[in-house]
């Protein structure tokens, strides 16, 4: 904050000695926006696209934009089912999201979410293929947590560990093991399925129990509670401490004596077991099988949560909801507008996640044309002085 | 600033409201109200094949687009439950699902919905579940493959045959393309290439598998393979573009399923039609009663077609695949006649199928039937779904 008059000095004397030669448009961080006024940029963003979104599908079929509204806040809160669903998929992304988001804090691009959910499904899978009805549940579904969070701790702690100690690119490497997970979860479903027909019918062993007469309920309190707990280990503790500074400046990090691959390491083990909890929950509780679709491609949508949260685990909430309210919504727009392909739902969806990212960017930086450049600075000059 | 965003929450919940008004307005026709499910949209020509005959047959049977809706890219695992119940839940007196991995989805539901039809294509297990509301349906396509074969080997004769008609062994050899090493794509390719046999005695094939059912780039990389490897046809069981538009960037004559392709190389497709399945099924539903538990569509009943001759097509194609059908309509011709193929080199005599599928891949019926003097195996007769597994002679699989 302190910086920006002197910065914006160096702005106009650039301007005026190279003003020929001075680009189009310039982009300039901007002092930190009223939250108040941040919210209502994204209301706006969000209302936009959507008003937008709705003349584009009505021109791709005989409704109306009105129609749209209809089947998207019917398709996320119609009935009891979907608003269950809807708080489902909010959890199981959430979930993701806070094993994203250690990760990210540290400026580790961990993009092995899919690959770590996997792994951690076709674990738990595993036990239930081969021990199911071979021991109570009582014993089967523990020993499912164990397997799973141990195999997505070690598909989280490879790239770590070859990050930390040869300084390997961790976004190539974890984005290589989805594939490989992927890989895994094909071979053995052709090695488990006899018939050659890939897809592995539903086992009824170690199947979680219903919550209060729930199916959904287990899997919603456990990864809104993971949230709420990753945020207090960020803000609160000595780790959250550690991954905060590491993430800033490796070198600082360095000089007050933290063990920088210690960190690294110990927290791709906790990213990827938290990805393996939501594989786990996807084969226990909600699918009871698995394929190689069985992570939704969550581990990349689970990134834009935490961003557009700024990494903060009580507003991942808040983000998950939305983007899950707009693809559950989007699926009964589709049938009520007989799509019969996801191209258009794909292009809203696109279209609303575009808005709100723009906006976000928006409110960081602001563009500064050629010839005004001068008297913004100076204008932000005088603000400076003011205060 | 508070009051502006009041004043925009409140405006959003006035427009819900106003659209929820809209809503609630709609339908209160007493018309049925039909669904179906697709694992992929419409730029799979499997699933396209599904949605057009849907929307004909509801057509035909006086549903308007507001009494029916169709789902596409629905997976195959609990979502498929979900939006079953979905409909259910909201009305519906019939769903249909299109993928074989939708079939213990839609049993869980039929099971909860007994009220509701529950109908499912390629799947196994209804006519041993014995759950009244659960009904599997599909057709024996192996008689469309035999006939798009015997068109493939009219093309080979054009293409390579001297002048009696012969063809070399190099020449004789095709490709297949197949989505997973499963009875229902064996059967298929089993089918076709013994319609290509029945003109081509010596042809050869070479089967390599996607494992998947649809990747149009695996698809298309599995056919260039194939046709360097020498096929100098190819036919294909996965449901994307990838194999015939492989074939047209090699001008390589190409034999479709599940409909044309639109290119200069494409010979012929069989495919299932399924109008006459869901109009059957639309009537039971309107008139209360039972749909088949398990109901076949065949060359006869008019639900196993192929499409009229493509650009590459040999000529006096049409005229002997008239002559062909009509011996496969009255029984004279059985495609799988064991008369026909080895296995291991030896002709069947009796084999056991797996065709009550409990999970333990044992196959339990003898499936080898003798009349009128022609010993054949029984393809799609004790349930509709294909349940030829087995790896005949002259066809090379490399998985």
């Amino acid at each position: 904050m302190e910086k920006q008059p002197s910065g914006m000095e160096n702005v106009t004397s650039y301007a005026q000695e190279k003003d020929k030669k001075e680009p189009l448009f310039r982009l300039i961080k901007r002092d930190v926006l009223p939250k108040r006024k941040i919210v209502l940029i994204y209301a706006i963003a969000i209302v936009a696209s959507l008003l937008l979104s709705s003349v584009i599908c009505s021109l791709f079929s005989s409704k109306n934009p009105v129609a749209f509204f209809v089947a998207l806040f019917d398709g996320a809160l119609g009935s009891s089912r979907r608003i269950w669903l809807l708080l489902q998929d909010t959890a199981l992304l959430l979930g993701v999201a806070v094993a994203l988001v250690p990760a990210f804090k540290m400026k580790f691009w961990n993009l092995g979410g899919n690959g770590q959910i996997l792994v951690g499904a076709l674990a738990a899978i595993s036990c239930m293929f081969y021990l199911g009805g071979k021991m109570p549940d009582a014993l089967l579904i523990p020993l499912m947590v164990v397997a799973s969070i141990l195999a997505g701790a070690v598909w989280g702690v490879l790239p770590a560990i070859f990050k930390a100690l040869f300084g390997t690119n961790e976004s190539l490497f974890t984005l290589m093991l989805n594939y490989i997970a992927a890989g895994l979860v094909s071979m053995f479903i052709t090695i488990w399925v006899k018939s050659g027909s890939g897809v592995l019918v539903p086992i009824e062993h170690g199947n979680f129990p219903e919550l209060f007469g729930s199916k959904y309920l287990l899997t919603v309190l456990v990864f809104f509670a993971l949230a709420a707990l990753m945020y207090v280990y960020l803000k609160y503790t000595k780790h959250g401490y550690e991954i905060a500074v590491v993430g800033d400046s490796p070198n600082t990090a360095k000089y007050i004596g933290i063990d920088v691959k210690r960190v690294i390491i110990r927290t791709m083990i906790i990213s990827g077991a938290l990805a393996g909890v939501v594989g786990l929950f996807l084969a226990g509780n909600i699918h009871h099988t698995v394929s190689t679709a069985t992570a939704n491609n969550m581990g990349f949508t689970a990134i834009m949560a935490t961003w557009l949260a700024a990494f903060n685990p009580l507003v991942m909430m808040g983000t998950c909801f939305f983007i899950i309210f707009i693809s559950r919504g989007m699926v009964e727009v589709r049938g009520s507008f007989n799509f019969t392909n996801d191209s258009i739902a794909n292009i809203v969806i696109g279209l609303v996640y575009f808005c709100v990212i723009a906006c976000s960017f928006f409110i960081t930086y602001k563009v500064v044309f050629r010839k005004s450049g001068a008297r913004v600075a100076k204008r932000n000059r005088t603000k400076g002085e003011e205060r | 600033m508070s009051k502006k965003i009041l004043s925009i929450v409140l405006a959003i919940v006035m427009l819900v409201g106003v659209c929820a008004a809209f809503a609630s307005c709609g339908g209160g026709s007493d018309q049925i109200k039909a669904a179906l499910i697709c694992l992929h949209g419409d730029s799979s020509t499997y699933d396209k094949n599904f949605i057009d005959a849907f929307k004909t047959a509801c057509a035909n049977k006086g549903l308007t687009e507001a009494d029916y809706t169709i789902i596409t890219d629905i997976d195959e695992d609990t979502v498929c439950y979900d939006k079953a119940a979905d409909f259910a839940d909201n009305g519906f007196d019939v769903v249909f699902a299109d993928s074989f991995g939708h079939e213990a989805h839609m049993l869980k539901a039929a099971k909860e919905f007994p009220d509701v039809q529950f109908c499912h294509a390629t799947g196994t297990k209804a006519h041993t579940e014995n759950v009244a509301n659960f009904q599997n349906a599909f057709a024996s396509i192996y008689e469309g493959r035999y006939l798009a074969g015997v068109a493939a080997g009219l093309k080979l004769v054009e293409l390579y045959g001297d002048d009696e008609g012969k063809v070399s062994d190099e020449n004789a050899k095709i490709g297949y393309v197949g989505a997973w090493p499963y009875a229902e794509v064996v059967s298929g390719y089993t089918s076709f290439y013994l319609g290509v046999k029945s003109i081509v005695a010596n042809a050869t094939m070479e089967v390599r598998y996607t494992n998947s059912w649809y990747d149009e780039a695996a698809e298309k990389t599995t056919a260039l393979a194939l046709i360097d490897a020498g096929c100098k046809l190819i036919s294909q069981h996965a449901d994307s573009m990838g194999a015939p538009t492989a074939c047209e960037e090699k001008g390589v004559p190409n034999v479709a399923y599940n409909g044309a392709t639109g290119k200069n190389t494409f010979v012929i497709a069989s495919r299932i039609d399924w109008v006459p399945y869901f109009e059957y099924m639309l009537d039971c539903v309107k008139e209360g009663k039972d749909i088949d538990t398990d109901w076949t569509g065949t060359l006869a009943n008019g639900a196993v077609k192929i499409t009229a001759v493509g650009a590459a097509a040999a000529e006096g194609t049409q005229a002997k695949l008239d002559e062909v059908a009509a011996k496969l309509k009255n029984g004279t011709l059985k495609v799988f006649d064991c008369a026909n193929f080895t296995v291991n080199g030896e002709h069947l005599t009796e084999y056991k199928a797996d065709v009550d599928d409990m999970g333990d891949f044992v196959g339990e019926t003898n499936v080898i039937k003798t009349e009128n003097g022609v010993t054949f195996f029984d393809e799609s007769f004790f349930r509709s779904a294909p349940y030829f597994d087995l790896r005949i002679d002259g066809i090379a699989e490399i998985k």
